[in-house]
C-alpha cells in the first residue's frame, strides 16, 4: 500500500498527479496502470488502485484466457435446459418439474500449496458461496486433486493437509462429498491442484443474479467481519509462480470458519425464501472490490458506499486493505429500504452480523456511458470515484502469443509401442497387480473416508463409484449425477485430444451410473500464459472442449482458469478438469460399479485397439510418457452413453463400470472387489492389449439373468460393439486367453489395491 | 394418535433433516424444535441430531448444553419421563449435560472417519432399542471426528454391570472407544446416546441397510405401551 501519510482521497490524488504508485508490486503492468489514469482522468487513489489491481488480475479478469473461452459461447449447442449461462457466478440448468441445478468447479491451487489445510478448506467455502449466490441450496461437493509423486516428502505434507481441510470444511457444512478424483505425477510436485466442485438445487423462479437495481435500495454486507487475511491474495497469489518466496506469501492465505458459513447458508436461504433481496453477490477473490463493482455494474451502475461502516475484526485496517481483504464467509445483498428491518431480524435469528454500508444511486446518461459511478467514502472523505464497469467488465484483454512447442514432435514420436510387453502369464499377472495398486489408481479410501458422504440423506451414489449422484429432493425420484475427469498425461501428448478424452471420460462416468449427460463445467489448470507453449496447450484445450461440447450437445455453463502452475520454467502437465452433470429420471434405477450378482453375465461394450501411449501401464510399469493418446470418437461415446443409460432405465443391467486408467484390467479388478465376487472372463486375441489398452468409449456391464438378449439388442440398436466376456462368481479374477490364464484371488487383489496410500501416509 | 417426536436444530446441526425423515419413515410425526425456544411443544420424545452445534467451539456439545431448549429438556429427561436419543453430536451434548456419564474424545486415528459400521445391540430393553434383539448385529453409518467414548474404569464397570452399554462396535474398533462402546443409556433407559448414525440407515437407496430404522420404531412401541423403560 501507499506509504504516504494520511488518507489518499480523490482530492489528494487530483492534486498530486506525480506521486509514485506501487502498481507493479500489486501485479499491474505499466500500460494497465496508464489505462487506469486515462479512465479516471487523474492518478488513482490508493483505494482505486487496490480495486483495479485485483479486478484486473488474471484471477478475476481472465485477461489471458478470455479470447479463447469465448468459443464456449460461440460454439454452444442449442440446449433448452440452459437457464443461466456463463458469466454469472455459476450456470443453471433445468432438470425438469420446475427444478434446476447449478454447479461449478473452481481451483484453489496456490493457497493450498502455501497452507494445505486452510487453502483447501477455503476452496470448498468459496465454491459453496458461488452456488448459494445463485439462489440455490448447496447439496453436495466433490473435489479433483493432483499431487507430486505419492512417496515425495512434500506430498506427505500436502495430501493429509488438503484432505483434512476439505473434510473439516465440507463436513462442518453438512454437505456430502460424493466423489472426485486424485492423481499423482512429478509435474505437480510444488504445484498441487485442488479443484473443488459444488452443486446446488433450486426452483426456476428462485434464480438470483448479481445485480443492484433500484436507486435507493440498500447495500448490506453480512456474515463475518473483515480482517487482514488474504489481503492481495487474488492478485498476488494467483499471478505469481512459486520459487523461493514461500515465507512472504504465507499471510495471504485466508482462514475459514465453516460454522459461520453454515449459518450464512441457512440465513441466506431464509432471506431468499422470504423475498428479502433484489440482488446478491458473495465475497470471494477481491472481496468488497469485486462485490461492489460487479453489483453496481449489473444494476443501475451507480452506488455509494461508506467504507468505514464495514464491520472489522481489526480496526487498524485502511480503506484499501478493506477493499482487498479476502476474509471468508461474507455476502453482499441489495435490499429494499422497506424490508431492511425484516432482513436484519432474520440475520439476527441466525446470529449473523449485518451492516448497511451504502445504497444504490441513479447515474446520469453521461456517467452511464463512462461505465457508471461508484463512490466510496471513508469518514466523510471520498476515496473512490470511478466507473465500476471499467473494473468489472472492461478489464484488459490479451491475445497472448502461442506456438506449438518444437519438442512436441519428438514427444509424439516417442510411442509406447516400443516398450517391452509382459512375457507370459506370470509377468502379466505381476503387472496387473502393480498397475492396480499404483497411487491414483488404487483405493482412495484413505482420503474419502475422511469425508461425510451420507449427510442430507440424498446421496444415491458416491465414491468410489463412477459418478456421484444426488436425489434432488425427497419427494421426487429425479437425480443428478456428476463426474470430474482430467488426464494431464494425455493432454500433454495432445492437448486437443487429451481434453476431449477427459470430457469423454466424465461423460462416460455419468452414463455408467445410469444418467444422461446434460451440461459441463471445467477447471483449466495450466502453467504461465506468458509461455507461448503453455498458451498453445490452452488454446488447443479450449478448442477441443468447445468442439466436443458442440458435438454432443452439452453446453459449458461456467468454469475457472488457473494459470501460473509452474516451478521456474517448468509448467505442470496441462490439466483441464472437466465436470459433466447428468440427469436420471428415477434414481432407483442407478447403477454402481460393484459386480455383486452371482451368475450375472459380464459384457464388454466398445472396441479395443492397441493404444498404450500415455496409459497407466506405460507410466506405472515403464515410467514412460510419449506418443499419441488414444483416439477420440465422440459419436461412439454418445452411443455408449445411450446404451448405458438405457440399460439402467430398462432394468437390463445390474451394475456397470467405465474403462479408463488401466483399461479392462483395472475395471475388472475394481468391479470384482467392490462387488465382493470373483469374475470369470475370457478375452479374444492378445491378452496384453485386451487388458491394458486405454481405448475410449468402452465399459463393462453386469447384465441380469434373462436380460442378455435385450441388452445385446440395445447395444446393436445403437451400433455399439458388444461382447459377452464372462460371468460373476467365485473367489478370484480369472482371465482366460488363447495362450493361457491369469488368475488372482480376491484377497491378493484387495491387498494390492488397498495398500499404497495407508503405507505411504501412515507407514502401515 | 400419532406419536410426536421432536428433532432439535441448534446452530450447526446437520443431520436434523435426516433424523426427521427417519421419524417419518417409522410412522411418527417429526416436530421441529429450535434451540433458542425453551419450548418442547408437548412432544412425546426428542432426538438430538448429529452435526457441529455451535461449530464445536470450546468442546463438542459444550455450548449446546446451555441452549434455552435444554433447560426444558434436561429435567424431563433426567426424571425418566421424556425419551431422548442423542446421535453423534447429540450424544456429546447428552454427556456435556450430565444426562449420560463419560465423554467423547478425538478419534484415535486423529482423523474424521466415515464408514459403514456393524454394531451389536447389547441392550434391547430401552425406549430406543426395544425393537431389536440382544446380540443382534446391525449395519449403520459411522461418521465422526470425536467419537472415542471414554469414562473412568469405575464408571465403565458400572455401565457394564447395569447393562447400560446398548451397542458395541463389531469388526474392529473404529475410533478408540473404551470397551468398543458405541452407545449407552441412563438408569431409566429413556435417554440413549449413540455415536453412529441409525438415521442414515433407513432407506435402501441411500443407506448401507435399513437396519437403523429400529431405533425409531422402538420409540413408537415404547410410547404405545405407555410404560416407562427399564435399563
Amino acid at each position: 500500500m501507499s506509504e504516504a501519510p494520511g488518507l489518499d482521497t480523490v482530492a489528494t490524488a487530483t492534486g498530486s498527479p506525480d506521486t509514485p504508485q506501487p502498481y507493479a508490486e500489486l501485479g499491474m503492468a505499466k500500460d494497465e496502470y496508464e489505462r487506469v489514469r486515462e479512465i479516471l482522468g487523474r492518478r488513482p487513489t490508493a483505494a482505486e488502485l487496490a480495486i483495479y489491481s485485483v479486478m484486473w488480475s488474471e484471477h478475476c479478469s481472465y485477461k489471458s484466457s478470455k479470447v479463447h473461452l469465448r468459443q464456449f459461447g460461440e460454439k454452444a449447442p442449442e440446449n433448452d435446459a440452459l437457464l443461466v449461462g456463463m458469466g454469472e457466478n455459476a450456470g443453471v440448468v433445468d432438470v425438469g418439474d420446475g427444478n434446476a441445478v447449478t454447479f461449478k468447479i473452481e481451483s484453489h491451487n496456490s493457497p493450498s500449496f502455501v497452507e494445505p489445510h486452510q487453502g483447501a478448506a477455503t476452496g470448498v467455502g468459496g465454491i459453496v458461496r458461488d452456488i448459494l449466490t445463485m439462489g440455490a441450496r448447496p447439496v453436495a461437493v466433490m473435489d479433483a486433486l493432483r499431487f507430486g509423486p505419492a512417496d515425495a516428502d512434500d506430498t506427505k505434507r500436502m495430501l493429509p493437509g488438503v484432505t483434512s481441510g476439505i473434510s473439516f470444511y465440507g463436513n462442518c457444512l453438512g454437505l456430502p462429498n460424493i466423489g472426485g478424483e486424485i492423481g499423482f505425477d512429478q509435474s505437480y510436485l510444488g504445484n498441487p491442484l485442488v479443484n473443488a466442485l459444488c452443486v446446488g438445487v433450486l426452483k426456476h423462479e428462485d434464480i438470483k443474479l448479481a445485480q443492484a437495481p433500484g436507486p435507493g435500495n440498500k447495500v448490506v454486507l453480512f456474515g463475518s467481519t473483515t480482517g487482514p487475511d488474504g489481503i492481495g491474495g487474488a492478485s498476488v497469489l494467483a499471478s505469481a509462480s512459486f520459487d523461493d518466496e514461500l515465507e512472504s506469501k504465507r499471510p495471504s492465505v485466508q482462514v475459514g470458519d465453516p460454522f459461520m458459513e453454515k449459518l450464512l447458508i441457512e440465513c441466506s436461504l431464509e432471506l431468499y425464501a422470504k423475498d428479502m433481496v433484489v440482488g446478491i453477490q458473495d465475497l470471494g477473490a477481491a472481496g468488497v472490490s469485486c462485490a461492489t463493482t460487479e453489483l453496481a455494474a449489473g444494476g443501475t451502475g451507480g452506488m455509494n458506499i461508506q467504507l468505514d461502516r464495514v464491520p472489522l475484526r481489526d480496526h487498524r485496517l485502511t480503506p484499501e486493505e478493506i477493499l482487498m481483504s479476502e476474509s471468508q464467509e461474507r455476502m453482499m445483498a441489495i435490499v429494499e429500504p422497506a424490508k431492511m428491518a425484516d432482513f436484519l431480524a432474520i440475520c439476527d435469528k441466525w446470529g449473523i452480523l449485518a451492516a448497511e454500508i451504502g445504497e444504490v444511486t441513479e447515474v446520469t446518461p453521461e456517467e452511464a456511458e463512462r461505465g457508471g459511478r461508484l463512490v466510496m467514502t471513508w469518514h466523510g472523505e471520498t476515496v473512490v470515484d470511478m466507473p465500476p464497469r471499467t473494473a468489472s467488465d472492461e478489464g484488459p484483454v490479451y491475445e497472448r502469443p502461442y506456438a506449438r512447442p518444437e519438442s512436441q514432435d519428438a514427444l509424439q514420436a516417442d510411442d509406447a509401442a516400443k516398450l517391452a510387453r509382459p512375457e507370459g502369464d506370470a509377468e502379466l499377472r505381476e503387472q496387473l497387480l502393480k498397475v492396480l495398486g499404483a497411487p491414483g489408481i488404487g483405493d482412495p479410501t484413505w482420503v474419502t473416508q475422511q469425508y461425510d458422504s451420507y449427510v442430507r440423506g440424498d446421496t444415491v451414489v458416491s465414491a468410489p463409484h463412477d459418478s456421484g449422484m444426488i436425489r434432488i429432493s425427497e419427494d421426487s425420484d429425479r437425480g443428478v449425477a456428476l463426474a470430474t475427469d482430467g488426464n494431464g498425461r494425455f493432454t500433454l501428448l495432445d492437448p486437443y485430444t487429451g481434453t476431449q478424452l477427459a470430457y469423454a471420460e466424465a461423460f462416460r462416468n455419468v452414463s455408467a451410473t445410469g444418467a444422461r449427460p446434460l451440461a459441463v463445467t471445467n477447471c483449466l489448470n495450466f502453467g504461465s500464459p506468458e509461455d507461448p507453449g503453455v498458451m498453445w496447450q490452452f488454446a488447443e484445450t479450449t478448442r477441443g472442449l468447445a468442439d466436443a461440447c458442440q458435438q454432443l450437445g452439452t453446453p459449458v455453463t461456467g468454469g475457472n482458469v488457473s494459470f501460473y502452475n509452474q516451478t521456474g520454467d517448468v509448467p505442470i502437465n496441462p490439466t483441464p478438469v472437466i465436470g459433466v452433470l447428468g440427469v436420471i429420471d428415477d434414481v432407483n434405477t442407478r447403477l454402481r460399479s460393484g459386480f455383486d450378482t452371482d451368475g450375472a453375465r459380464v459384457f464388454l461394450l466398445g472396441e479395443t485397439r492397441a493404444e498404450f501411449s500415455g496409459s497407466a501401464w506405460a507410466d506405472v510399469v515403464h515410467g514412460h510418457l510419449g506418443g499419441l493418446p488414444p483416439q477420440v470418437d465422440l459419436t461412439a461415446e454418445a452411443a455408449l452413453g445411450e446404451v448405458l443409460a438405457g440399460s439402467a432405465e430398462q432394468g437390463l443391467a445390474v451394475a456397470a463400470h467405465d474403462l479408463s486408467d488401466g483399461g479392462l484390467a483395472v475395471a475388472l479388478a475394481e468391479s470384482a472387489l467392490r462387488g465382493g465376487r470373483g469374475l470369470r472372463v475370457e478375452v479374444d486375441g492378445d491378452a496384453f492389449t485386451a487388458l491394458f489398452s486405454e481405448s475410449g468409449a468402452r465399459a463393462i456391464v453386469a447384465v441380469g439373468p434373462g436380460q442378455e438378449e435385450a441388452f445385446v439388442a440395445l447395444a446393436d440398436q445403437h451400433g455399439v460393439p458388444v461382447t459377452q466376456i464372462g460371468s460373476v462368481g467365485g473367489e478370484s479374477l480369472s482371465v482366460t486367453h488363447a495362450n493361457g490364464v491369469v488368475e488372482i484371488g480376491l484377497e491378493e487383489l484387495r491387498t494390492a489395491y488397498e495398500a499404497a496410500l495407508p503405507a505411504l501416509m501412515d507407514g502401515v | 394418535m400419532t406419536a410426536r417426536v421432536g428433532v432439535v436444530t441448534f446452530p450447526g446441526s446437520l443431520d436434523d433433516k435426516d433424523a426427521a425423515r427417519a421419524v417419518s419413515l417409522a410412522g411418527a410425526e417429526p416436530v421441529a424444535l429450535w434451540h433458542a425456544d425453551a419450548d418442547l411443544k408437548g412432544v412425546d420424545a426428542v432426538v438430538l441430531p448429529g452435526g457441529f452445534s455451535y461449530g464445536d467451539y470450546l468442546r463438542c456439545g459444550a455450548i449446546a448444553r446451555f441452549a434455552p431448549l435444554m433447560s426444558e429438556l434436561v429435567p424431563a429427561a433426567r426424571s425418566g419421563a421424556l425419551p431422548v436419543l442423542g446421535i453423534c453430536n447429540g450424544f456429546q451434548i447428552l454427556c456435556e449435560s450430565h444426562l449420560l456419564p463419560g465423554a467423547l474424545t478425538r478419534n484415535s486415528s486423529l482423523r474424521f472417519v466415515n464408514r459403514d459400521q456393524v454394531l451389536r445391540v447389547e441392550n434391547a430393553r430401552t425406549a430406543w432399542t426395544n425393537g431389536y434383539t440382544e446380540g443382534q448385529e446391525i449395519l449403520v453409518v459411522l461418521k465422526s471426528g470425536e467419537g472415542s467414548y471414554v469414562a473412568d474404569e469405575e464408571t465403565l464397570d458400572r455401565l457394564e454391570a447395569e447393562g447400560r452399554v446398548i451397542a458395541r462396535y463389531v469388526g474392529g474398533n473404529p475410533n478408540g472407544s473404551r470397551r468398543d462402546i458405541a452407545g449407552i443409556t441412563n438408569e431409566h433407559g429413556n435417554v440413549v446416546g449413540l455415536m453412529p448414525h441409525p438415521e442414515h440407515a433407513v432407506e435402501a437407496l441411500t443407506g448401507p441397510s435399513t437396519e437403523g430404522l429400529g431405533f425409531f420404531t422402538s420409540i413408537l412401541s415404547h410410547l404405545a405401551a405407555g410404560a416407562p423403560a427399564h435399563a
